[in-house]
């Protein structure tokens, strides 16, 4: 745990600082910024399948999948941030209960 | 930075507020992935780049290596590069300074900064600190009241916890979905993801949707903004 916590840290600060220091036509090619731009979009998904779907390496469907169905329905109805959380969250903790 | 644009001071505190109660969220998470309060709390000051905290506490409540919790959050914050190389001729800092403009450079700073280009470079600086100290403040301090609600609830299944973290997840992404090709790219990300876990070690899934987009930057202009 604290491996992960003093890596990322360390690493995400080398990340800033790397920026601050390197001239930006280095980074001025297209290809490279467009794959960066979707870097985030692609493992956010991920992140959202991960953490709904999946128990290490199995595919589950339970109370998890119910709160992110609600939470997707909040964000459509361009519900605020908080909002969509705790619908999710509130979703999920009563199939969970009920099951 | 002697005088402050009342202007920027308000922009800059709304941001900070708003995107410091995403805090909460990664307190919550972090503490529900099983790492103390201390730990989440030192993530926020420490990491400080929201995305890349979820995502490493996000990679460790799937089960996923540290390997596999640092990669996902590094590969995450490599945007923050693009925006140090955008910030630093306009901030003109160094020694320490410097640092600590490295370290505020986020997503919100560099928003604040860059919406300001019609009102000068001093509004643009005063932009980028006010929001970057403001959402480190308020971020932190969000930081700490999940991760202690979430201390005190117990089992995190019991209360939801683990359904509010892909509901944050969720959250981030939806902002950033703005052309339907990104919903494309979103689209294609998760089919791969579920795809590839039953096959790849835990953890793994999530790092190699960069793959995704890789193909999608590498061939397609439509990705340009």
């Amino acid at each position: 745990m604290w491996a992960v916590l003093i890596l990322t840290s360390v690493l995400a600060l080398a990340t800033k600082l790397a920026g601050h220091y390197i001239p930006g036509r280095w980074l001025s090619n297209p290809r490279l910024q467009r794959i960066n731009a979707l870097i985030p979009i692609a493992l956010l998904s991920a992140l959202v399948v991960a953490e709904s779907v999946t128990n290490k390496t199995k595919l589950v469907i339970d109370h998890r999948l119910a709160g992110v169905a609600v939470a997707l329905v909040a964000l459509f109805a361009k519900m605020p941030f908080p909002v969509v959380v705790i619908s999710a969250v509130t979703t999920s903790a009563l199939i969970y209960h009920l099951h | 930075m002697l005088k402050v644009d009342r202007k920027v001071l308000r922009y800059s505190l709304s941001v900070s507020v708003t995107v410091g109660l995403y805090g909460i969220a990664f307190g919550a998470a972090s503490v529900a992935a099983g790492f103390s309060v201390l730990q989440s709390c030192l993530f926020s000051l420490l990491t400080f780049t929201g995305a890349s905290q979820f995502a490493a506490v996000g990679v460790v409540a799937s089960g996923g290596t540290a390997a596999a919790a640092i990669s996902a959050a590094t590969l995450l914050g490599t945007r923050n590069a693009l925006y140090g190389m955008q910030m630093a001729p306009l901030l003109k800092n160094r020694g320490l300074n410097k640092l600590i403009a490295a370290h505020i450079t986020i997503d919100e700073s560099t928003g604040v900064a860059l919406s300001q280009v019609e009102f000068g470079n001093a509004s643009m600086r005063q932009g980028f600190w006010l929001t970057g100290v403001g959402v480190f403040v308020f971020w932190n301090l969000f930081t700490l009241l999940g991760a202690l609600g979430a201390k005190q609830l117990g089992t995190p299944a019991s209360w939801g916890l683990d359904a509010g973290v892909p509901a944050a997840f969720l959250g981030l992404l939806w902002l950033r979905l703005t052309s339907n090709f990104l919903r494309y790219v979103a689209a294609t990300a998760m089919i791969f993801t579920v795809l590839v876990t039953p096959w790849l070690p835990s953890g793994l899934p999530i790092i190699s949707a960069t793959a995704v987009a890789i193909a999608f930057g590498w061939t397609d202009r439509r990705s340009e903004q």
